[in-house]
């Protein structure tokens, strides 16, 4: 099952490679992994979407509250969450099929943010499941180049992760 | 006060408390080991290779229970430093190892003598440090030393560029370290210690079984009054050895693979299994489904991520062995000797752990110098047949008596860690008890030994094999020795006496206790005594890899 974490971490040099390096050794798979500065700037956060069994999942928490730049570690199965992940598609778009194109932005709230005079780069953001039916309707143009920031995500209503500090 | 760094660093590491280092000087060490020649308080150890010093210290940390200290110089120093930053690791031993980095302006760009050292070390140390600025030094050691010794403990690596350690800094003793990203929970939870105060009072079954965590947390006396108590029985790990008297009657020795067969009987039908500072290591459970099958099981550990890593557990106690069997002191009620003892003692009537009456036989040997040490030796081992003869045979009376590499289980150890040990106690007699090929490993060190007048005793069990793995070849592999056998050897007496060091050699029997009472009367300098044991001498009781108790053999099987 996929869960999404997030850890809170010191931000300093070497805390991602001590992250991603724990999870690889321990052979757990990041499906995604989304990094950034907080409202504490000496503090990171890391939003982390893994597949595993309630066993793993348990060890992945237990391993990573290990280590010693580890602040907090929320893993948000069963909580109420909003999440989005933000993604730009660069697809063909000849100027006979940008009218069609533009239909499909609007319909998914996508937005153009560059054309050029083969290609349209696409702007979109909402939850994995949006992003990758979108995709799917672009397929058939021919994506040239996709990037996703993977998923980044916060409780509903007014808790927070607890950050120690 | 103005320092430079190194001089911080070695004031740092006078205000931990530091005595000794083991170490081995370069290039981008010169500026510390230049503060080293004005320091008296600081005795600085010179091994003949980097690895030697890591497992001194680990030797130095697992018998005085002190953080033990090594230091090498950048690139091929630090990394000869790894094999034993790994060991250290693997068994949970309080050690910080400092390495000379390259100056911060020459990092990352393939330097002469540069490594990633923190990046190298980062899945076998607790935590690592690379210094880039000078006034950070002494909090750095500071918090290196404090999550060396807290929590579970482990080894912490300080890399500082040259550049760091020449430069200047306003030095001020670190007087508290607070790091908010890591508390460890060291008392147990209450309601859970009642829990499992009430499961041993319903027990009918239940069984002590003891690692590492009770002797880094000194819990040894709790655990002896609770055995007492209780009259429950105490099987330990390899690396739990000592935790509990091995003379006393509540003890059933080591459990696992070259366990005994009593213990491992009564954990196959236990009720209850307490485990305390134990983490269900494979060579310790074999087959995971049958092991302590019926058993309803407690779990001890200061480290959270170890419960419920590889069993079930019914009653979860994170926290500090020490403090949980405190806590535990409270509620548990006393117990009398049941038929479930009575049934332990016949297992252990009936499986005895035995060995040929005629030959050198290795075990004998470790009798032998368990005798005409009357038991007080500090052991330090390599890794392989000899290592499990020596916990099989040799009883330790104490905590912190049994130095070997568990977890890792790297040869060549036992020396090392024996000179560390021999260091950091002067007042006890270390015998190292080695094979031929793990001594082999570390050889050079005896140059150390001879060096610093460290009276270590060698016990080489020399079968002139790879015995551990020939043996998995005789009973697994139809006998296809490969790679196993080092005849091809120096004749050991006289390499002890060239690198200065008394050699002797037994090939009988008679000769054994006399030659080891010999050995006992040299004070300043090793010896170093070549058993010619028997060859084919196997390890028994075994349970195969994977395993369960079923397929244990308690002698060699007839072809």
């Amino acid at each position: 099952m996929q869960h999404t974490i997030t850890a809170l971490v010191e931000n300093r040099p070497g805390v991602l490679a001590r992250v991603s390096g724990l999870f690889a050794r321990r052979g757990f798979n990041i499906e995604s992994l989304a990094v950034s500065i907080t409202e504490d700037p000496s503090v990171s956060r890391m939003t982390i979407v893994v597949a595993g069994d309630d066993n793993v999942l348990e060890q992945i928490t237990k391993q990573l509250n290990k280590l010693i730049d580890v602040i907090k570690v929320e893993d948000y199965q069963g909580m109420p969450i909003v999440q989005r992940e933000l993604a730009m598609v660069k697809v063909n778009a000849d100027p006979s099929i940008r009218a069609e194109i533009m239909q499909i932005a609007d319909v998914f709230r996508a937005k153009i943010i560059d054309i050029s005079d083969k290609t349209f780069t696409i702007e979109v953001t909402g939850s994995v499941d949006k992003i990758d039916a979108l995709v799917k309707l672009l397929e058939t143009y021919g994506i040239r180049e996709m990037v996703r920031t993977g998923r980044i995500a916060m409780m509903r209503g007014a808790r927070t992760v607890d950050n120690r500090r | 006060m103005k320092l430079t760094g190194a001089q911080a660093l070695i004031q740092s590491l006078k205000h931990e408390g530091v005595e000794v280092i083991f170490g081995f000087p370069g290039g981008a060490v010169i500026p510390i080991y230049d503060c080293l020649h004005d320091c008296e308080q600081l005795c600085h150890i010179l091994v003949r290779h980097e690895q030697g010093a890591a497992h001194a210290a680990d030797g130095y940390a697992r018998a005085t229970g002190k953080v033990g200290v090594c230091l090498a110089t950048s690139g091929p120093g630090a990394t000869n430093l790894v094999t034993g930053i790994a060991t250290a690791y693997m068994d949970s031993i309080p050690m910080v190892a400092i390495t000379g980095q390259v100056r911060t302006t020459a990092l990352g760009k393939d330097s002469f003598q540069e490594a990633d050292i923190t990046g190298i070390t980062m899945p076998i140390t607790k935590h690592n440090f690379l210094v880039k600025n000078v006034k950070d030094v002494p909090e750095v050691v500071a918090e290196a030393f404090y999550i060396a010794r807290s929590g579970r403990p482990g080894p912490v690596l300080i890399d500082i560029p040259m550049d760091v350690s020449m430069g200047q800094m306003e030095y001020k003793p670190v007087k508290e370290v607070d790091i908010p990203s890591y508390r460890p929970t060291t008392t147990g939870h209450p309601l859970q210690i009642k829990k499992a105060a009430k499961a041993i009072a319903g027990a009918e079954r239940p069984i002590f079984y003891v690692g590492g965590g009770v002797i880094s947390s000194g819990a040894s006396p709790e655990l002896l009054e609770l055995s007492e108590r209780t009259h429950i029985l105490v099987t330990t790990t390899l690396m739990g050895k000592g935790s509990i008297p091995e003379t006393h009657p509540h003890s059933l020795g080591m459990l696992g693979m070259h366990g005994t067969a009593y213990a491992n009987y009564a954990v196959a039908h236990c009720d209850l299994l307490i485990a305390i500072g134990a983490r269900f290591d494979d060579r310790v459970t074999g087959k995971l489904d049958a092991f302590a099958r019926n058993a309803k099981v407690i779990h001890i550990d200061v480290d959270p991520a170890e419960i419920g890593k590889t069993v079930h557990v019914d009653i979860p106690i994170v926290g500090d062995c020490k403090s949980v069997l405190q806590k535990l002191l409270e509620y548990v009620e006393p117990r009398e000797e049941t038929e479930w003892n009575r049934q332990i003692m016949r297992w252990k009537n009936e499986y005895p752990l035995q060995y040929a009456e005629d030959g050198l036989q290795p075990q004998y040997i470790i009798e032998q110098i368990w005798d005409v040490t009357n038991g007080e030796a500090i052991i330090a081992t390599g890794v392989g047949q000899h290592q499990m003869w020596a916990a099989q045979f040799y009883k330790c009376k104490y905590p912190r008596q049994f130095l070997t590499s568990g977890g890792l289980g790297t040869m060549g150890y036992g020396l090392p860690a024996g000179i560390g040990a021999q260091v950091g106690r002067p007042d006890q007699i270390v015998f190292v008890i080695d094979g031929d090929g793990s001594f082999q490993m570390n050889v050079q060190e005896v140059m150390t030994a001879v060096a610093h007048r460290i009276p270590v005793k060698v016990a080489i069990l020399n079968n002139r094999y790879l015995g551990m793995v020939r043996q998995w070849q005789e009973l697994f592999w139809s006998r296809r020795y490969c790679g196993v056998d080092i005849e091809a050897q120096p004749d050991f007496v006289k390499l002890a006496e060239a690198y200065g060091a008394v050699g002797l050699r037994v090939e009988k029997k008679e000769q054994v206790a006399d030659v080891l009472r010999q050995s006992l009367e040299y004070r300043d300098r090793p010896v170093l005594i070549d058993f010619r044991i028997e060859r084919e001498e196997n390890v028994f009781p075994m349970i195969p890899a994977g395993q369960s108790i079923e397929e244990m053999m308690v002698k060699r099987p007839k072809k």
